[in-house]
């Protein structure tokens, strides 16, 4: 057993960490928010010249070849320092389910464009019953000619107002579960029929409703096997919760960073208000999440980047997770008073996206219902 | 036997009831889902000047200061419904609080003659919009280590310094505020109170954005300005004492549990109406039990601010029970926020804008709200030292 | 509004503290958990002097014509001295029943003979599906002759080893609901075919199992009328709920004045442990706890001692006063340090009871499901 990140992990994690903080410091982010876009395309272009886009692609394909905790690593340092952008429903929405479904052609056709930054993905899973399982995809796939038509309409789609290319899952045929009978799609993002709008969120992270028309996708785009697409999904959604878990730990430990910081600094009373005891017990509490929460994330992750069952451990994560992020900015709030209620200040950020976070991929609730199932209740 | 006169009761009078149908027919009517929406779009205080008017010419607005000066002589339980009936509707009261609730009670007790004719009038009829410049941005809890100079000049005082988290500040048309006058005085005995001309030359004001990018309070920047010597409140150095006037209206704190039962009330129509899994949300029981534990805090919020009206009405002084009201209600806001978020799942998030977003936003926006509601009037920290100290002698060191 | 206690209820609450600090000390009760017995005939006597025990029954049967919420004010004292014994059993829960439902000559019969302290009584509601209510019931009782004859097992009934009556719920017919059918029969502990086992509880009071083999009960033992039993158990429950809600409340008063006090006292790194801000804060979130815990209850007890619909208030009232003495004896037992953990410390006393009146009369939950139907939903 080994518990250590090697040096090379310590390297990507350094490398990270510098050129975030230098590339896209707290002032970009704000800008990115309120920007229709919402990323930088000269950023975009950086990160794909270090191969953060293809960290996990083959090279074959022009990746870097490296493995899922590395990929854990980056996102740990991206949670931290706050990316606005699509990176990750490219590398990990769209990337990854292409890596493990795709044909050589499809590999071929997409994953060097994203590994160079030159196509945006995502993943159209989500509709307005707002769940993340199979029986929530209402949405329709009628073969006709060479071609399905797919029509429907998805919701909380990450990104998709920029997205090149969207992996759209849809219903192809009523089975006797509703796992059963799930196609995968590869959809040009320009295609006629599709509209797309962003909605507002507590993160302005540019989730969208995106409505479909009659909208036409050649046979040749099916992702994966025909009516068999679910268990693709399934896995995306077990490596998504991680990358999300990594970048919530990441964005707790900004947190937690800024705000001990913040009452050593600030002075009432004649002392640090860091000095004061019920604060100190605060700031502890908020180390003990985050640490905790951190372990268990790298558990998960490890088995989940080694291809092991990991149901169980993701879904502690997530729960776990979920909560300590939203109890680490809180008080990190609280601890900073007036000051931390602002628009400016720096915490606002961590805390709408630990409220936002809270619900990707599965909210507390839906985890307990995981970890019941999978302990046999 | 004999005839006790007190007894307990939970009840209000047939006065008390017939005058709470009376305000909550008004609020029903004024405070319709357009005003509030409305209000969400639009600047509190600008959008709601007719309405606090309104109040005035009901003669609500100032119903707990004594009729002498133009108040409407209310008891205790008439001012704790006439609150709690605001809160249940969302009705605003950023424009008049200053006025009605902090300044206007300090100038009863303490004013000149001079100073309450001038002042008091306009706050009773709704018309002039006051901010508090108390805050400094090195004087938050520890307020009384207040750094803005006041120094005597002829006629007048000249104050420099700034203030910050000033509610309304930048369009408030008086400020009543705290500086220093005595700089070698121990640090609560060298302060004055004064009442400053928003429109005197040298003062700056500056908005900041909330988390909610709304323009609540903000900085407030002093570079010599002359206030007159008849401007101060009270005595020179007394300031400090004279702040802490409170005057014999209810501080039950009522407005929060209020406040929460009618953001209860529209969660729980939500869960009605709205179906996840086959099934309505309230018919799932964890969304069964998160709604009820809510109800149940609510309701223990509400009467532990009751208790406070209740004291009062009886001529007793809280000593530490109006802290734990403001404690419950503040954290009970948050909790039902987070709590709101959940039950929505990934709705939750959606801002006002969308017709995607449920409820129109109000529980995103209260989450973010709330943040403030346990930091602003004295942090849960505080609150929870006052009750300690004052409430359980517990000793300070 | 007037949310304090009269007059009298204030002097009848300082009778009561004195006579409990002399005649209950903590010593005394913690004896009596052990004892089998379970209480002091020498302190019961007393008690029936005061005229405790027909504290609300009428005048014409020896009791004090006062109301329910002068016996909350008695129950609030009981609780914060741990008082051990069949009071609650004989006054609240058989004492009700019978002022509710029963005959003209049965209440002459037993209220008198309780009033004098004559008299112990007790009721069987629950079995081993630990459930308050109706379907819970499948004790039977069937008609034979003059009698009925009753089988099956109750289980946590209180003082049932030491009761001279046990008014048994059972079920004499399957009615078109589980209300309907079930019936109140007065049975005489010394009945043959009655096996009484008492089990060990948490909190020392005495709860028995008790198996009804053949046990034969005259027609006149009959409480109230045939198959109509339950509204008059509903309306006992509801009574004995807040009772019980009083009772926590002066335990978790008592617990939080011994945690100031011993703050106050106990000194370590020369000081006052009670001076740290983290101790204070517990102190403060303990207050907070009892102070909301009464309020809600005496909302919940002026309500039913006004005859006032409040199913409501009585089921928010233990929702919330079982989580909030649980919280206040946790921290009064972590003020207190390893002290309290001593089986000499009182604090132990009020910790047991918290738990064991937990599910008394309905958990957090239970009560949680009863305001969501109150609520609608």
């Amino acid at each position: 057993m080994n518990l250590d990140f090697t040096e090379e992990q310590e390297m990507l994690r350094t490398t990270a960490r510098d050129f975030l903080a230098k590339e896209c410091p707290k002032a970009l982010v704000r800008e990115l928010e309120e920007d229709e876009k919402g990323y930088s395309p000269e950023l975009w272009r950086k990160m794909a010249e270090l191969g953060w886009m293809g960290l996990v692609l083959p090279e074959e394909y022009d990746g870097m070849g490296m493995e899922f905790m590395d990929l854990i690593i980056l996102f740990e340092e991206i949670g931290r320092n706050i990316l606005p952008g699509p990176f990750f429903s490219t590398v990990v929405l769209g990337g990854l389910p292409i890596l493990a479904a795709g044909t050589k052609e499809q590999k071929e056709e997409f994953l060097p464009k994203a590994a160079s930054g030159e196509i945006i993905l995502t993943l159209a899973l989500t509709e307005p019953s707002a769940r993340y399982d199979a029986a929530g995809v209402a949405t329709t796939a009628v073969a006709q000619d060479d071609s399905f038509v797919l029509n429907g309409t998805k919701l909380f789609v990450d990104n998709a107002h920029i997205a090149d290319y969207m992996i759209c899952v849809a219903r192809t045929k009523e089975g006797a579960s509703p796992e059963e009978g799930i196609t995968l799609f590869l959809v040009d993002a320009k295609s006629p029929g599709i509209k797309c709008e962003v909605v507002p969120t507590i993160a302005l992270d540019k989730l969208c409703e995106v409505v479909l028309e009659n909208v036409i996708v050649p046979k040749k785009n099916v992702l994966g096997e025909l009516d068999r697409g679910w268990p693709i999904v399934a896995r995306t959604l077990e490596q998504a919760t991680v990358a999300k878990c990594a970048e919530m730990i990441g964005g707790a430990q900004a947190a937690l960073d800024m705000t001990v910081n913040y009452v050593k600094e600030r002075v009432q009373y004649g002392r640090p208000i860091g000095s004061f005891q019920v604060i100190q017990h605060y700031c502890a509490d908020m180390w003990i999440n985050v640490d905790t929460g951190r372990s268990i994330l790298y558990e998960a992750a490890w088995k989940a980047g080694e291809g092991l069952p990991a149901a169980t451990e993701v879904a502690v994560a997530k729960g776990w997770i979920n909560e300590a992020y939203k109890f680490v900015t809180e008080r990190g709030v609280q601890c900073h008073g007036a000051i931390g209620t602002t628009r400016d200040h720096d915490i606002g950020l961590y805390y709408r996206r630990a409220k936002a976070a809270e619900l990707a991929f599965g909210d507390t609730d839906s985890q307990r219902e995981v970890i019941a199932q999978q302990i046999g209740l | 036997m004999e005839m006790n006169l007190f007894r307990m009761d939970f009840s209000f009078s047939p006065e008390e009831k017939n005058f709470r149908v009376q305000v909550r027919t008004f609020l029903d009517g004024e405070v319709s889902d357009e005003f509030l929406s409305n209000l969400e779009e639009q600047d509190e205080v600008d959008f709601s000047r007719e309405f606090t008017k309104e109040l005035a010419r009901k003669g609500w607005l100032a119903m707990a200061w004594p009729k002498e000066y133009g108040g409407g002589g209310a008891t205790m339980m008439e001012q704790l419904i006439f609150n709690e009936e605001m809160g249940y509707h969302h009705a605003p009261t950023g424009g008049h609080r200053q006025g009605i609730s902090l300044i206007g009670p300090c100038l009863i007790v303490h004013g000149t003659e001079e100073q309450k004719r001038k002042y008091l009038p306009p706050i009773t009829a709704g018309e002039v919009v006051w901010c508090q410049g108390f805050s400094e941005p090195n004087a938050g809890s520890d307020l009384a280590s207040l750094q803005c100079q006041a120094v005597e000049d002829g006629d007048d005082y000249v104050i420099t310094g700034q203030k910050v988290w000033t509610t309304n500040a930048h369009r408030a048309d008086w400020c009543h505020l705290l500086a220093r006058t005595d700089p070698e005085a121990p640090k609560h005995r060298g302060i004055s109170y004064f009442l400053v001309d928003m429109k005197s030359p040298g003062i700056t004001a500056r908005p900041l954005l909330n988390m909610l990018a709304s323009r609540d309070f903000g900085e407030t920047f002093f570079d010599e300005v002359r206030v007159p010597k008849e401007n101060m409140l009270g005595e020179k150095n007394r300031g400090w004492y004279v702040s802490q006037t409170t005057l014999n209206f209810e501080r039950s704190g009522i407005a929060w549990p209020a406040s929460a039962k009618r953001d209860l009330e529209l969660l729980i129509e939500y869960a009605k109406e709205t179906k996840r899994n086959g099934q309505s949300l309230a018919q799932d029981p964890i969304v069964r039990h998160k709604l009820t534990e809510m109800a149940v805090e609510i309701e223990v919020a509400r009467m532990i601010s009751y208790r406070v009206a209740w004291m009062q009405s009886k001529g007793q002084i809280p000593v530490y029970e109006a802290s734990m009201s403001e404690l419950f209600g503040s954290e009970l806001l948050k909790r039902l926020g987070d709590v709101g978020m959940q039950i929505l799942g990934l709705y939750g998030p959606l801002e006002h804008g969308s017709r995607w977003a449920p409820l129109r936003g109000r529980v995103v926006r209260d989450c973010q709200f709330s943040l403030g509601l346990t930091i602003a009037r004295g942090t849960s920290e505080i609150q929870k030292n006052i009750i300690a100290w004052r409430g359980l002698e517990l000793p300070r060191v | 509004m007037d949310l304090g206690f009269s007059e009298e209820q204030e002097m009848l609450r300082t009778t009561a503290r004195d006579f409990l600090t002399n005649e209950c000390p903590a010593d005394l009760v913690k004896q009596l958990a052990e004892d089998e017995k379970g209480y002091s005939p020498e302190m019961w006597k007393k008690m029936a002097e005061l005229g405790w025990m027909g504290l609300t029954f009428p005048e014409e049967y020896d009791g004090m014509g006062m109301t329910f919420l002068d016996l909350v004010v008695l129950l609030e004292e009981a609780g914060r001295a741990c008082l051990p014994g069949p009071y609650f059993s004989t006054v609240v829960l058989a004492g009700y029943t019978i002022m509710e439902a029963a005959s003209e000559e049965q209440k002459k019969e037993l209220l008198t003979k309780i009033a004098n302290g004559d008299l112990i009584v007790t009721l069987a509601i629950t079995e081993p599906s630990a459930r308050y209510e109706p379907d819970a019931i499948t004790v039977k009782a069937s008609p034979d002759k003059d009698d009925y004859v009753i089988n099956g097992t109750k289980l946590f009934v209180p003082d049932a080893n030491i009761a001279d009556y046990i008014i048994c719920v059972a079920r004499t017919t399957d009615g078109a609901s589980p209300e309907e059918g079930l019936t109140l029969f007065l049975v005489d502990a010394k009945s043959p075919g009655i096996t009484t086992t008492l089990l060990k509880t948490i909190a020392g009071d005495k709860q028995c199992e008790v198996i009804f083999e053949d046990v034969r009960v005259p027609k006149e033992n009959i409480i109230g009328e045939l198959d109509k039993g339950w509204p008059v158990v509903e309306k006992v429950l509801e009574k004995a709920t807040v009772g019980l809600c009083a009772q926590m409340v002066g335990g978790a008063q008592k617990a939080l004045d011994m945690s100031v006090d011993y703050a106050k006292e106990r000194v370590q790194f020369g000081r006052p442990i009670g001076s740290f801000q983290a101790i204070q804060h517990y102190c403060a979130n303990m207050v907070t706890d009892v102070d909301g815990s009464k309020y809600i209850t005496y909302e919940a007890a002026w309500k039913v001692s006004e005859g006032l619909p409040a199913t409501m208030e009585v089921s928010m009232a233990k929702a919330w006063v079982n989580e909030a003495y649980r919280r206040v004896t946790l921290l009064g037992h972590q003020i207190h340090g390893a002290i309290g953990f001593c089986e000499d410390h009182d604090m132990p006393l009020y910790f047991k009871r918290a738990k064991g009146s937990e599910p008394t009369f309905g958990d957090a939950d239970f009560h949680r499901e009863m305001v969501a139907k109150q609520l609608g939903l």
